[in-house]
């Protein structure tokens, strides 16, 4: 017998008499010899880690504003109102009447029939022919608009400018109001074409 | 084989008389001078100095140089990512095929940012949980790194990643990287988002979970909770050091195998809730039009994808004989099982070896090794991951989606090696 294989007999040896010594099978190991942590079976409730968070912390971050309307800021903004932030603020990235760019193309409606963006390239998405919820327009523009000054609009301006874009979109009348109310109940034109992913790996190419 | 071209045009240059800080003094008043338009093209030239000069001395004859600080990749490695034109806020692509193995240094990871990368204090940082919770916390950086941690490696890819390839008449003169470089991985350490939900107490109707940035564009997705109960992490390290700015420094939310915009960096906010809050980057960006007139919404899984990295665009084969065909692999789904190899537009597939190790939702190495005879040939490869799943060509996704649809171009990628050794991105062209 070399060195070798009279030391990894050895090691076997050990091991076995390991196993037999401590009472465990292999299909439940000895936890208290066990290097490896074995999961939160042996973690405490809780790890007493971090802090409780204040109605205040909250509030401070809690902007998002879906499709339900929950949690909607306080005001309002009209169409008229919109066209003077817009002008002021959003135009020079989009465009004078929001279809010329540079930056994403907000107002367009064609192709009016159908959804084709799937089957034909190329096609401009906008705001009103793509879109399928008006509470996006808040929520984003809310976040993240004008890029020079992200965060910068009064809950007020960005309803108002929601508005105009809807209106430049032919979705809502020049004397709509936007609100926590009616920008939710807003219907858009693409509200319906969504579906959820089909795809699930095998050899079905989707 | 793979001589140095550059090692050897170096030692026929002589720079023997020019020092390197004389070289970097000369950059300065270069750029003052205006012949290098930035700072980016006066590091190249420093490297490129600090390169030449170490190509004339043999350094079996002089004592190395001391140890350091840190470490600096050798002077003629300049791996870089690949840049819009202008540099831009919004994303650089990794270099796939200067890369070796399967990880990809922190500072060559792709980024993708809408609203450029934002400069967080470590040390005022803190990731607010609440919603339909029992307890709703926040939690410093100090907290999360406290709690058990799990490491794991894994791909991170954009779900736009490729996208020049979906057509059928694509460009020819395109290198691996600017393709399919929103693709990187990493090895990321940090804690299971499970461990952070058990500790505040998600109520079991909760079904969503809305994350949400601390960048200029407030990044948020809604992010299915089942996700959260298999295997995401709240991230905070990259490949054994803090994750860098660009990807998300301190923290950010880690989906192994999801597209890289539901992975939300500088994570300071997750809310449970029973439905999606439909933000703007799941429903007017990151949709999948369908050729049947609808859009496929919350599809986040990225499909088995491969592509060849070596011999691409703009590689020249000098010589006909053996080479190695090289390319990286992965899937969003599990692991990938085989990899097959074409050198003649797909008439016959071979399998490629794969490199260990092989992991889930990870890219994995193939190599095929190649008798080049020094005619044309048409390169390909497909991934065949642990579902079944088969890597489409062009003609078959444009079939299942329509030629408009959007995000999830995981098509073969070929390559057409030309007579003359050159090879060019042959998609659309040869199918």
């Amino acid at each position: 017998m070399s060195r070798r294989s009279l030391l990894a007999a050895l090691s076997g040896f050990l091991a076995a008499t390991t196993l037999a010594l401590h009472g465990c099978a292999p299909d439940s190991p000895n936890r208290e010899t066990s290097t490896v942590l074995s999961g939160a079976a042996e973690w405490p409730g809780s790890f007493a880690i971090g802090q409780d968070a204040t109605p205040a912390e909250i509030a401070a971050l809690n902007i998002d504003f879906g499709p339900d309307g929950a949690d909607a800021p306080p005001g309002s903004g009209s169409v008229a109102e919109g066209e003077v932030v817009y002008d002021s603020k959003c135009a020079v990235c989009h465009g004078p009447t929001g279809q010329e760019g540079p930056m994403d193309r907000l107002v367009g409606r064609e192709p009016r029939e159908g959804f084709p963006f799937g089957e034909t390239r190329g096609l401009r998405k906008t705001v009103g022919n793509y879109w399928p919820y008006a509470t996006t327009i808040f929520d984003y523009v809310n976040r993240t608009m004008p890029v020079t000054s992200p965060g910068s609009l009064t809950a007020n301006e960005v309803y108002a400018v929601a508005a105009y874009i809807l209106f430049l979109n032919e979705i809502i009348p020049e004397n709509a109001v936007m609100n926590g109310q009616t920008l939710p109940a807003v219907v858009m034109p693409a509200r319906d074409r969504f579906v959820p992913d089909d795809r699930e790996g095998g050899p079905e190419v989707r | 084989m793979f001589a140095d071209k550059r090692a050897t045009e170096n030692q026929e240059r002589p720079m023997s008389n020019i020092s390197r800080r004389a070289m970097l003094g000369a950059t300065g008043g270069l750029i003052a001078g205006g012949l290098l338009k930035t700072q980016a093209d006066a590091l190249v030239v420093t490297e490129e100095a600090a390169s030449l000069q170490t190509a004339q001395v043999d350094p079996t004859k002089m004592h190395g140089a001391p140890t350091s600080v840190l470490g600096q990749r050798a002077p003629a490695e300049r791996p870089r990512r690949g840049m819009g034109s202008p540099a831009t806020t919004s994303s650089s692509r990794t270099p796939i095929e200067q890369l070796r193995g399967i990880i990809t240094p922190a500072d060559l990871h792709f980024e993708r940012h809408h609203a450029g990368v934002p400069a967080i204090d470590p040390d005022r940082y803190e990731l607010l949980i609440h919603g339909i919770v029992d307890r709703p916390m926040t939690f410093t950086l100090d907290d999360l790194k406290r709690f058990p941690a799990e490491s794991r490696i894994c791909f991170v890819e954009c779900s736009g990643n490729g996208g020049a390839a979906y057509n059928r008449n694509a460009a020819r003169e395109r290198a691996p990287g600017q393709i399919d470089g929103l693709f990187s991985t990493s090895e990321w350490t940090g804690v299971a988002l499970t461990t952070l939900l058990r500790e505040v107490g998600i109520n079991p109707e909760a079904s969503w979970l809305l994350a949400e940035g601390g960048d200029a564009a407030l990044m948020s997705r809604s992010i299915p909770v089942e996700k959260a109960f298999d295997d995401a992490m709240i991230a905070y390290g990259q490949n054994g050091e803090a994750i860098r700015p660009e990807q998300g420094f301190p923290a950010r939310l880690l989906l192994p195998g999801w597209e890289g915009n539901a992975q939300v960096k500088w994570i300071r906010r997750l809310e449970a809730s029973d439905r999606p809050s439909m933000t703007r980057d799941e429903t007017s960006k990151y949709t999948d039009p369908l050729a049947d007139g609808t859009a496929r919404q919350f599809s986040l899984v990225m499909d088995a994808k491969s592509t060849i990295t070596f011999p691409a665009f703009p590689f020249v084969l000098p010589e006909r004989g053996w080479w190695e065909i090289r390319g990286l692999a992965w899937s969003g789904r599990g692991r990938i099982t085989r990899v097959e190899v074409s050198t003649n537009g797909g008439r016959t597939w071979v399998p490629a070896q794969l490199q260990d190790p092989v992991l889930s939702k990870c890219a994995t190495r193939f190599r095929h090794i190649w008798n080049w005879d020094g005619g044309e040939a048409l390169l390909m490869s497909r991934a065949i991951d642990e579902t079944g799943y088969v890597q489409p060509d062009l003609e078959t996704q444009i079939a299942a989606r329509g030629e408009g649809s959007s995000y999830h171009y995981n098509t073969i990628r070929p390559w057409k090696v030309e007579a003359d050794g050159r090879v060019f991105f042959a998609q659309g062209k040869a199918q």
